[in-house]
């Protein structure tokens, strides 16, 4: 088994670009990252590409192959789909297959163009990573699904809006200096309490925004990076995945998450390390509750004790253990199929020294991305980590 | 596109008849249909049993900013309400949607979704 390293990151600006193709999207994201790694394209072997619900906006199916030739590679590509942990998955396959030896150079990574349609046929398409028989024929909406989730934790643990406030603000404190951020802008908890409501306990300042964009990393094994004498000093040391029920209905509890206990438990006993190891993190915040529940399933807190982190400033970006430091799907917009390998693309910003926010963390060493599907019915746990 | 899917809809009916049922396994594991197997054990030993006539509101929210299909439901409350064995999610019925809260009763019922005219699954207040 080799290891398996980060060669090179891409992205696209996140954000409002309603006219651009996902195509094009994806297509500047990949070549970003070959040429940040400093590879042939004839050097692919394969292209694992994340994508949710180009069909219903780009009434486009069947996109990889066309993405893997806006790339001008001549590989196999496959589409991966798992909600809004599509490039996660994408990437572990890209993993599990450098790991395994079957290939030297995977390119992984999604897109997502959402902006083209109206706010209400992207809350239908959203919505359809919910159960379609039990959920969404009750009126859920993913805000409506996380607001469930929110209010169940308030009613189990405790906490407050107002906790899940310093959430949104710290969120947006963390894009201000990030280039490829949708939000550059501060805000205040007034200005979040404030906010219209969108689904209660949740405003609007609790969601991530729609955005379109596109991520790609290019993995390399150990032997082809010495060969090739590239600068890759960041490796993926652990991967995990877990799965729960699709309807929040069927779980056993409502504020916790189990798939992603069950993913960190799997990358950690991959990578040989345990929660008190990780200097930095990068959570699924598609809602502020969100980061909370996944703060506490990759083992930081103890149930309930997640929600007040950003409020007590451990997870800002001069905190211990810094989360969310790109600003988050909260701040820096969330492409849905593009979101797990923009995780793994900033990740290896923050540890290499060359992302504007890895002054906070001069010192890290190992680093964590979570991605999650739907209401946590999927999630994706790496383990990152640079040579000092 | 038919919308007929076959297990729900006549699992629908029997609520909509004040005979709501759910699936039971050996080990107690409930499910609702359409199941071959019980989704916690994988046991195929699945005992159709009746579904309590009321439940208990666990969670809830208020929705403000609905998909097409609900547009002109807005705002509504959508509640997971716990019946032992299993959970429903539905809409609530019979009260202002701002007025729900958890640990309140409610029934499974059909209701009528407003703005498509399809069935739905109602939690109606006692």
């Amino acid at each position: 088994m080799t290891g398996v390293r980060v060669a090179g990151v891409g992205l696209t600006q996140f954000g409002r670009q309603p006219e651009r193709t996902g195509r094009d999207l994806f297509a500047e994201a990949a070549l970003a990252a070959r040429e940040d790694a400093g590879i042939s394209g004839d050097d692919i072997e394969e292209i694992n590409y994340g994508n949710f619900m180009g069909a219903l906006a780009e009434r486009q199916g069947h996109q990889a192959p066309l993405m893997a030739k806006m790339v001008g590679v001549n590989c196999p590509a496959t589409r991966y789909e798992e909600a809004c942990a599509s490039a996660g998955v994408a990437v572990r396959e890209a993993v599990r297959t450098v790991r395994s030896g079957e290939a030297d150079v995977v390119l992984a990574g999604g897109c997502e163009r959402m902006t083209n349609l109206s706010t209400a046929d992207v809350t239908e398409g959203l919505a359809t990573a919910a159960d379609d028989l039990f959920e969404i024929r009750a009126g859920i909406t993913f805000p409506s699904a996380y607001a469930l989730m929110a209010r169940a934790y308030f009613e189990r643990f405790g906490g407050s809006r107002e906790d899940l406030a310093h959430v949104a603000m710290k969120n947006h404190d963390n894009a201000l200096p990030n280039e490829y951020a949708q939000f550059h802008r501060e805000i205040t908890v007034e200005e979040a309490l404030d906010a219209p409501m969108v689904a209660d306990p949740l405003g609007l300042l609790d969601a991530c925004p729609v955005t379109d964009g596109a991520s790609a990393v290019v993995f390399v094994s150990d032997e082809y990076a010495a060969a090739n004498d590239l600068e890759a000093p960041v490796s993926v040391t652990g991967s995990g995945q877990g799965g729960d029920n699709l309807a929040l209905q069927a779980r056993e509890q409502l504020a916790v998450t189990p798939a992603t206990e069950r993913a960190a438990s799997e990358a950690y006993a991959d990578a040989g390390r345990d929660p008190a190891d990780v200097d930095l993190v990068e959570v699924h915040d598609c809602f502020t509750i969100a980061e909370v529940l996944a703060i506490e399933g990759l083992g930081f807190y103890e149930p309930g004790e997640g929600v007040g982190a950003a409020r007590r400033g451990e997870t800002t970006a001069s905190g211990d253990r810094p989360v969310n430091l790109s600003g988050g799907l909260k701040a820096k917009g969330h492409p849905v199929g593009a979101t797990g390998g923009s995780q793994i693309a900033e990740m290896t910003r923050l540890l290499r020294g060359d992302h504007p926010n890895s002054e906070h963390v001069p010192d890290a060493t190992v680093g964590v991305t979570h991605n999650a599907g739907g209401t946590v019915a999927s999630a994706v746990v790496h383990v990152l980590e640079v040579d000092r | 596109m038919t919308d007929e899917n076959a297990g729900y809809d006549e699992w629908l009916d029997a609520i909509d008849d004040g005979e709501g049922y759910f699936y039971v396994c050996p080990e107690g594991h409930g499910s609702l249909p359409p199941r071959r197997v019980c989704p916690d054990c994988g046991s195929p030993e699945l005992e159709r049993t009746p579904l309590s006539e009321t439940g208990t509101v666990e969670t809830f929210t208020v929705c403000y900013v609905a998909a097409p299909d609900f547009a002109d439901e807005e705002p509504y409350a959508t509640a997971i309400a716990d019946f032992g064995d299993v959970r429903l999610t539905g809409v609530v019925r019979g009260i202002d949607p701002e007025d729900v809260s958890v640990g309140m009763t409610v029934e499974p019922a059909v209701g009528t979704n407003e703005t498509t005219g399809d069935d739905l699954l109602a939690l109606r207040t006692r």
